[in-house]
């Protein structure tokens, strides 16, 4: 029997192309296309008085200047609140191209399309625009005292405001025996894939028909949302998502302005535009996350044990408000972690300001959750006199399933559905080596060193709903084709979902062939986020693959004379289990599926009409039956699956020169059984790198007028090769009761408790309270001053 | 001081923000002749375009839109690179188009002026270094590039031609600014010219940046000149601290101290280092930040090169403490010592 | 400042890309990124940045790597250019140092992986034995997004392997 492939280390199947320049991203589509390029907003905050694009006609090779005044029907409208949520207040969304005001640095205002990109933008350098500005609202403080406001017509910048808990949180505090406060800050980033966003859609004039081709997140979301926007039938529009270079969160957003305003110039010129973001355009107008100020109060015993927590946060969602309150609702949601904490309640604020707006980023609110909970459980021990996992040890859910009993953000009651959060701090402790660090930071301080040592435990629901799909045919050569509907940007789907189907079809791994983010194919999906690709998909097409072959082993036990439940798949030979003379290919059962009129080869003329024997009283295709070796089915959870890791770091710092480095980074990390654990670990590695980047390296760096300083990376600080830490990882496989594989959600978990993690491990080797992340060398040595000149001891 | 105009100051700059040049000539002149006529013709509003490793960003940006570039990749006799014996003292001469790469690799220059190559290895990474001009940096005269300020540090000069004839400058001469040298528009650097360090000298080029290959928050070049157990001499260059490439010679305050006492005298280094230097803050670290790690860089070079005969490889100020760490980060973990 | 915009300057230039000499005329403001991807559909080099930190747009110059965002095509004129699709361009029968790519699971999304590819292809001739550390300082001038780096120093060091075993077959 074949070896099961799920749980193997099988390298990528879309490797060779991807490394040999046979990828194909989105500006590889249509090269020759005519191109866009955008007139964006100088200022954070302004009034638009008025619009001279006269410069920009002069130019040769200037084929359309579109201004709001353009923008046909409901494209001119404000751009869709894609996620409506009881807690939104004041929803604001821009415009495809800005009208009468701006509200970010970026802001798109103009569109100029040229015969290409170098024209495009001389003739945007030609464009004038006139301002009566604004004082911007630039930080969550400055948007916090409302003094000035970004949206006219509100009284304040609260977008949203929400209120959620768990018991009597006033009365768990009361009765609190030690009470702490922290007060805590959290920087802005970015996702920054190493692709930005394009797009290139083609208007096909004959049928009336868009063709779109986007780097999305979600190619049915920005489809439904275009033809919504253009006012056509939603036959009329096909989004296609090629290969994608990165997204992070960043590409989820829909529909983006340009691929709004793009797909209306195709439209109307008849042809196809192509707009391919470049990195400064990414930096100003694709979405941050990230910026949150908060504030934890938390009650406990003499033992460490939690009694109850009480959490309010401000968190700076930008100029606009698209995606809903997604990242401060996880945020919000994710706070409790692995532990049991008898009183919560959690009250955020989502506000307005003049910046780039914020849409979820890898983790989505939820490092933000675990900054504010693994700092307080450090600030714990810290009072106690406690080491920082035996708190931890005291407070981990131990009974499965744990109700947390808030609303999620896919509407479901949360719940930690299994994990083994005991074990999974003994292996972290194991592999760091944790009760031995003393040893070791007592001969590096004979040395004139300074190491300190952290951790950080999550929990992260995955998984989330509505419902994902699988479309399968088995082709008569015996070549499987696999359709979903959600989009790939580097999670191997094209490998994983293969082994899946594989598995369930019995057939060489080779013969499979992924496809995803097509809706000529497959129409109905939601997208690819929240670490959902593997558990929504994947179960999706195990179910598909589990009805071809149900199928296959019908029509095979008719044409072998055995019932169905006496066969077996092996290798794509269909065979009466224990008798492999009794067999056929799965290509052949795939001919006899589809019987025909008309053989057009050689193996076509089994299944023609004179090729059986002379027919029985009865249709060649029974009721309820379809021609074809080929079914589609859904997966929809009842609710999230809760996926959880513990990171480990140790870092050292110069006594000096403040520098830090990591010198050793640890994971164990728990999402159920892994499908590719190769693929895995890479999701892993990459996430911890994100979350080295927000630790100790990136940041939006906005001056009071709403600025981006450092919108290049020359001055956001990406991590190279030399920056980020070799990673340590372990695993535990603990099944989730919530679908048929058992796994659950992989790929935001490296970045959730990252920057956590190493603030806990300098605080260790600083003393001196860390509140606030990113931390840098110069920011630390100032610290160390203020420390030193008893300014800094707050909560410690 | 002024930091660089790069991609940052785009940002701060510019309205609306590209990534295509303006269109522009390009000459590709095959004689220095042939360039210099170029120069007086259209020098004003073109420029020299050699590795292009800092210009064309500017240019994608559009914060400089030259109406002609003059190319000078391929004009011969500028693209030498050769140890030339002047008076009994040698010297490295590089061509105008000669690569960083070329000098970091030559064994002739680690031999007569290892400082040069030390300071090259901190110069951005591989593939700018590739293509990238060391003469290219100089003309930049970037207060936080590493070239301008190892010129200055050994007493090196470039030699600049023009159809009005031809001049030497000394480093002192041709840095009058952060971006700002004294160079006309119309003259072309055909080279310049670092002289060996003689042979009781001990050189060392230290920095801490935020990532390998990024600008320095402060960088430190010495020349330590000693004789026997005692030191004769000491010159300090500075990068990203101070508007142009400044030296301090410290050579009255450490002249007679003695190798062995190098800890107390390092002391007195950072503090002249501190007190010599006049650093800007921004988004990457504080002024006061950047004169602290200066006089930190400062004290540790002038240890270690107390400590040994000066050369050494690339190292951060973290590893320039000398002691290696316990823990190895990188490779397998089966290679991995525990902490 | 920025004459002649009806009549912007071209040039008619050969270019030898890949073993192949080509003849085109480009505008001379036009990035040799962007000759190969548009004008010579060359589109494994991909553009990451345009300012010439992220590297995913490094070609071989000559056999050294360099960013092809900033040269002018013009000026890339008399040089032998070699891309990723020069490297290995047959996904049957990848180059040692894809194939090291492969077996490490050093690539996820693919975007910034050519301008890995050519610059570890470069290395390892100059360095063909390399250790752990010496390998990540080599791909410390290329910016990642997806892998954290790990997988890709392990492949620096596997496609020496690979090429120590190509010489010695």
């Amino acid at each position: 029997m074949t070896t099961r492939l799920f749980g193997q280390k099988i390298t990528r199947r879309e490797d060779p192309r991807l490394l040999t320049g046979h990828g194909r991203y989105v500006d590889d589509v249509s090269g020759t296309a005519i191109a866009a390029a955008f007139v964006r907003s100088p200022h954070a905050h302004a009034d638009i008085l008025d619009i001279d694009v006269t410069g920009a006609l002069d130019v040769t090779g200037v084929i359309a200047v579109w201004t709001h005044e353009d923008l046909p029907g409901q494209a001119a409208e404000r751009l869709p609140m894609l996620i409506p949520h009881p807690s939104i207040v004041a929803p604001h969304t821009g415009y495809a191209l800005a009208k009468d005001h701006v509200n970010f640095v970026g802001e798109p205002i103009v569109m100029v399309i040229a015969e290409n990109r170098y024209i495009a933008e001389d003739a945007a350098n030609r464009i004038e625009v006139e301002y009566s500005f604004r004082e911007a609202v630039v930080g969550v403080e400055a948007s916090r005292e409302g003094t000035r406001i970004v949206h006219e017509g509100m009284e304040d910048n609260v977008a949203a405001h929400i209120v959620q808990d768990v018991g009597d949180v006033d009365a768990g505090l009361e009765g609190a025996p030690h009470v702490l406060e922290l007060d805590l800050e959290f920087e802005r980033s970015a996702c920054m894939p190493m692709e930005g966003k394009g797009v290139v859609a083609r208007w096909d004039p004959g049928e009336e028909s868009l063709e779109v081709h986007s780097s999305t997140q979600t190619s049915t979301g920005l489809r439904a949302v275009l033809a919504a926007k253009l006012e056509i039938p939603l036959t009329r529009v096909e989004v296609i998502t090629p290969d994608v270079g990165g997204a992070f969160g960043v590409k989820i957003n829909h529909p983006w302005p340009e691929e709004l305003a793009v797909a209306c110039a195709a439209r109307a010129l008849e042809t196809t535009v192509k707009w391919t973001e470049d990195r400064r355009e990414h930096f100003i107008s694709s979405a941050h996350e990230r910026a949150q100020t908060q504030w934890v109060k938390v009650g406990f015993d003499d033992e460490g044990r939690i009694l109850g927590l009480d959490v309010k946060f401000w968190h700076d969602n930008g100029a606009y408000l698209p995606y809903g309150v997604i990242v401060p609702l996880n945020t919000s949601t994710h706070i409790m972690g692995p532990y049991v904490i008898p009183t919560f309640r959690v009250e955020y604020w989502s506000l307005y300001t003049n910046t780039v707006m914020v849409t979820p980023y890898r983790g989505a609110g939820r490092a933000h959750a675990v900054f504010m909970m693994e700092r307080t459980m450090d600030a714990i021990a810290a009072e106690l006199g406690l080491d920082r996992t035996e708190v931890r040890l005291r407070n981990f859910v131990r009974d499965f399933p744990h109700p947390m009993g808030l609303r999620m953000q896919d509407g479901a009651e949360g719940c930690i559905d299994s994990g083994d959060f005991v074990t999974s701090m003994d292996k972290l402790k194991s592999i760091v080596g944790w009760d031995e660090f003393e040893t070791y930071r007592e001969q590096a301080r004979s040395e004139g060193r300074r190491v300190g040592i952290g951790l950080a435990c999550y929990i992260e629901s995955t998984g989330a709903g509505p419902y994902e799909g699988g479309h399968i045919e088995v082709e008569s050569s015996g070549r499987v084709n696999v359709w979903t509907g959600l989009t790939t940007h580097g999670q191997a789907h094209a490998t994983v979902f293969a082994q899946i189907v594989a598995d369930e079809l019995g057939v060489p791994l080779e013969t499979v062939h992924v496809k995803t983010g097509d809706t000529r194919k497959l129409p109905y999906s939601v997208g690819t986020w929240g670490s959902r690709g593997a558990v929504m998909a994947g179960n999706a097409l195990h179910l598909t693959a589990k009805k071809v072959r149900q199928k296959a082993l019908r029509i095979a036990g008719e044409s072998l004379e055995a019932d169905p439940e006496d066969l077996e798949i092996d290798e794509g030979m269909i065979q009466v289990k224990g008798d492999p003379s009794a067999s056929m290919p799965l290509a052949a059962v795939s001919v006899l599926s589809n019987p025909l009129r008309y053989a057009f080869d050689e193996s076509a003329r089994a299944a023609t009409q004179f090729a059986k024997d002379s027919a029985e009283d009865e249709p060649s295709i029974g009721p309820g039956e379809q021609p074809g070796l080929e079914e589609q089915e859904f997966f929809s959870p009842l609710r999230s699956t809760v996926a959880n890791g513990m990171h480990a770091a140790i870092v050292e710092t110069d006594p000096e020169t403040a520098d830090i480095r990591i010198l050793r980074y640890c994971v164990v990390h728990d999402c159920g059984p892994m499908v590719n654990p190769l693929v895995v670990e890479g999701q892993v590695h990459g996430g911890v790198a994100q979350g080295v980047g927000g630790a100790l390296y990136e940041k939006m760096a906005y001056d009071a007028d709403g600025q981006l300083l450092n919108a290049s990376f020359m001055d956001f600080l990406m991590p190279f090769a030399s920056e980020v830490p070799h990673v340590e990882t372990d695993h535990l496989e603990t099944p989730s009761p919530l679908n048929p594989l058992g796994i659950k959600g992989a790929g935001e978990a490296g970045t959730i408790p990252a920057a956590t993690a190493i603030a806990s491990a300098l605080e260790d080797a600083e003393g001196i309270p860390i509140r606030s992340m990113p931390l840098d060398p110069s920011t630390l040595w100032h610290m160390r001053t203020n420390h030193a000149a008893g300014e800094l001891n707050r909560s410690r | 001081m002024v930091r660089k105009a790069t991609a940052a100051d785009a940002v701060r700059n510019r309205v609306n923000e590209t990534m295509k040049p303006s269109p522009l000539r390009i000459h590709r002149p095959t004689t220095v002749d042939e360039t210099l006529d170029l120069l007086a013709a259209r020098g004003d509003t073109g420029k020299i375009l050699a590795g292009g490793q800092s210009l064309v960003p500017v240019l994608n940006m559009r914060l400089a839109a030259p109406s002609d570039l003059f190319d000078i990749t391929s004009v011969v006799g500028i693209d030498e690179l050769e140890v030339s014996d002047a008076d009994g003292s040698e010297e490295i001469c590089v061509g105008a188009s000669v690569t960083h790469r070329r000098v970091e690799r030559s064994a002739e220059v680690t031999r007569t002026n290892p400082l040069l190559g030390e300071a090259l290895r901190f110069v951005a990474h591989p593939a700018v270094r590739n293509r990238g001009t060391t003469v290219g940096s100089i003309a930049h005269a970037d207060p936080n590039g590493e070239m301008p300020m190892v010129l200055a540090l050994t007493g090196g000069r470039i030699e600049a031609r023009s159809r009005r004839g031809e001049r030497t400058l000394g480093a002192e001469e041709l840095n009058i600014g952060p971006l700002e040298t004294s160079l006309e528009s119309d003259e072309l650097i055909t080279r310049a010219i670092f002289p060996a360090l003689s042979a009781g000298s001990r050189t060392g080029f230290d920095e801490l940046a935020r990532r390998s290959g990024d600008y320095a928050l402060a960088g430190v070049g010495m020349i330590l000149d000693v004789d026997g157990e005692t030191v004769t001499g000491l010159r300090c260059g500075f990068v990203s601290v101070t508007d142009v490439p400044d030296i301090l010679d410290l050579g009255e305050a450490v002249s007679g101290a003695r190798l062995s006492d190098a800890s107390e005298v390092a002391a007195t280094v950072a503090e002249a280092a501190r007190d010599f230097i006049d650093p800007g803050g921004d988004i990457h670290a504080s002024a006061d930040y950047r004169r602290h790690l200066a006089g930190v860089i400062a004290s540790r070079l002038f240890r270690r090169l107390c400590r040994s005969d000066g050369a050494s490889g690339r190292g951060t100020a973290a590893d320039s403490r000398g002691e290696d760490s316990p823990v190895v980060t990188t490779g397998d973990d089966t290679e991995r010592r525990r902490a | 400042m920025t004459e002649d915009i009806d009549t912007e300057p071209t040039s008619n230039i050969r270019l030898a890309v890949n073993g192949t000499l080509y003849e085109l005329e480009v505008p001379d403001r036009k990035l040799l990124s962007d000759v190969l991807r548009q004008d010579l559909e060359l589109t494994g080099t991909h553009v990451g940045c345009e300012h010439g930190v992220c590297g995913a747009c490094t070609v071989q110059l000559d056999g050294e790597p360099v960013r092809s965002c900033l040269m002018f095509a013009v000026t890339a004129q008399g040089h032998e250019i070699t891309t990723v699709e020069g490297i290995g361009d047959d996904p049957e029968n990848p180059s040692d140092v894809q194939q090291a790519f492969i077996d490490c699971h050093g690539l996820q999304c693919g975007f910034c992986t050519p301008g890995f590819v050519t610059t570890i292809d470069a290395y390892i001739d100059e360095n063909p034995n390399p250790t752990a550390e010496e390998a990540r300082e080599a791909v410390s001038g290329n910016l990642c997004r997806c892998t954290g780096y790990q997988n890709i120093v392990s492949a620096v060091c596997r496609a020496a392997e690979l090429r120590a075993e190509g010489a010695s077959q």
